[in-house]
């Protein structure tokens, strides 16, 4: 498993992410992002494309 | 052993094409030369969030480092001055040599100065890298008189940011609208609406004659002789390419760095060097989702778009597919934040097609019959959606 923190002080929930690792994460009807804290091991290279495509490198996998 | 990749440019750009070569496979050395002694850092908060912070580190800006590029070997606070493509090699200002079997150009933009008759630099500043960010910060006090000359995302952000730390802001631009080439006219007209509702104060049409002081600015002159008091003179008025170094080669760099479909540097003589490649804003490219005419493009996802395809054709010796990135940009300045996809630029109209001007709205941008963008503020999933538009 792999542990996912995005820092919410610094998201300005553009989506970018959703689109490189949509099973972890999506914007909300309100057009908030929504992320899960966990994800297998298998969705690290997604996530590791949302981490470089993050404008505001907010992003980040917690050991 | 055979001779290593070098990377000329340790920005973004510099720091997604190693990434990327080792993401799709390749073992040898790679050695990134910058001439800014700061490991990558990102580049936007500059205009926007870190400015308006207490403090501007290098530590809210770093890239993060992968494991898997630990062993890239990073020549930092050296500008290369050569190169000898017909040799492959790259030589830095203090002489050192570097052979290549692979060279990747990334060295980016740098801003356009003006040259006044009274050419004073106290009180003045760019604003690129982190150092010009932490020299501007220490200079917007609150009461400081701001004016920003230039009304582009940078300068528009830039006045923004001051504004919120307490400045007086005037923008002093020779257009009729700030954005007007990126947004068109409806949103433009929108942004500078809102900029003013937060107390910017806008002189289009109106150029920056000279600067007024001694040692330090204390005013500028503007083309119709009015004087405006000025403590913090920010140029904001576009980027020239770093390709000086690239003279002297077969090489077209007459507006950046001028690359085929497969990022591959084109030689003035015709045809395309197989080992020269360009990666981010320094690179002219042709973009087959909209036509064949190369054009350099500053949006923050083309650097590790570039990366991505040329770590992959290197690594994997294949260049099959061409280059076809999707551009996207976001903008902040007060509570607007703008998100887009494509090259709004081309369009010769645009529509309205959710939304209110003056609320959250998204607009479709045309060139003939052919969707050549969307963008909105705020409805980010809806702007999201226009992605795939895009993609073949
Ligand atoms: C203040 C600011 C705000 C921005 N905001 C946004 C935004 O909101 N949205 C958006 O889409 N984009 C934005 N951008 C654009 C985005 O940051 C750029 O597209 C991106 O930084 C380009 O990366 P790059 O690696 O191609 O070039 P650069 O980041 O310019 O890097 C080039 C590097 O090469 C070095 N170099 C140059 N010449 C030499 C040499 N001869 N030898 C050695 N090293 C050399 C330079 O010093 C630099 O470190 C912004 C840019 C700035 C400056
Ligand atoms: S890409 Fe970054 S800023 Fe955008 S929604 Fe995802 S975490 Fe937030």
């Amino acid at each position: 498993m792999i542990k996912i923190n995005v820092d919410m002080t610094k998201c300005q929930h553009y989506g970018m992410c959703v689109f490189e690792a949509p099973n972890v994460f999506k914007l909300n009807t309100d057009d908030k992002l929504e992320y899960t804290a966990t994800a297998e091991d298998s969705e690290q290279g997604n996530v590791e494309a949302a981490i470089d495509v993050c404008p505001m490198q907010a992003i980040f996998i917690v050991d | 052993m055979t001779k290593p990749v070098v990377i000329v440019g340790a920005s973004m750009g510099g720091l997604r094409a190693a990434e990327s070569l080792r993401r799709f496979g390749y073992t040898g050395a790679i050695t990134v030369i910058g001439d800014e002694n700061w490991a990558p850092y990102n580049r936007p908060p500059l205009s926007k969030e870190v400015l308006a912070g207490d403090v501007v580190s290098h530590e809210t800006v770093a890239f993060p480092q992968r494991a898997a590029t630990a062993d890239v070997g990073w020549v930092l606070g050296h500008r290369v001055d050569k190169a000898d493509l017909a040799h492959n090699s790259v030589t830095t200002e203090d002489g050192e040599v570097f052979e290549y079997s692979h060279l990747i150009i990334a060295t980016g933009l740098r801003p356009k100065r003006q040259v006044y008759p009274n050419n004073i630099h106290a009180g003045r500043h760019i604003i690129r890298t982190l150092d010009d960010a932490m020299g501007l910060r220490e200079a917007l006090k609150p009461g400081a008189r701001v004016v920003v000359l230039g009304a582009g995302f940078i300068g528009c952000e830039t006045a923004a940011t001051a504004r919120k730390l307490g400045c007086e802001v005037t923008i002093v631009a020779p257009g009729t609208v700030p954005m007007l080439r990126p947004l068109g006219t409806e949103l433009a007209h929108e942004l500078q609406r809102r900029q003013e509702a937060e107390g910017v104060r806008f002189l289009m049409k109106r150029s920056v004659a000279d600067l007024v002081g001694e040692s330090h600015i204390t005013a500028v002159t503007l083309d119709d002789g009015t004087e405006l008091p000025c403590d913090v003179f920010i140029e904001a008025i576009g980027s020239l390419p770093n390709t000086e170094w690239l003279e002297g080669n077969d090489l077209d760099i007459s507006d950046g760095l001028l690359c085929d479909h497969n990022l591959r540097g084109v030689k003035v003589s015709g045809g395309s060097w197989n080992n020269v490649w360009g990666v981010g804003d320094v690179v002219r490219f042709p973009n087959p989702v909209f036509d064949d005419t190369p054009r350099r493009v500053e949006h923050w996802n083309i650097p590790s778009e570039c990366a991505k395809y040329v770590g992959n054709a290197i690594a994997t010796d294949s260049t099959a597919a061409p280059f076809r990135p999707i551009p996207s940009f976001w903008s902040d300045q007060f509570e607007v934040h703008i998100l887009a996809f494509g090259l709004l630029a081309l369009a010769d109209r645009n529509k309205l097609v959710e939304g209110t001007i003056d609320g959250d709205c998204v607009f479709e941008y045309y060139r003939g019959d052919k969707l050549v963008g969307a963008a909105g503020i705020g409805l980010r999933s809806v702007v999201q959606g226009y992605r795939k538009n895009f993609e073949s």
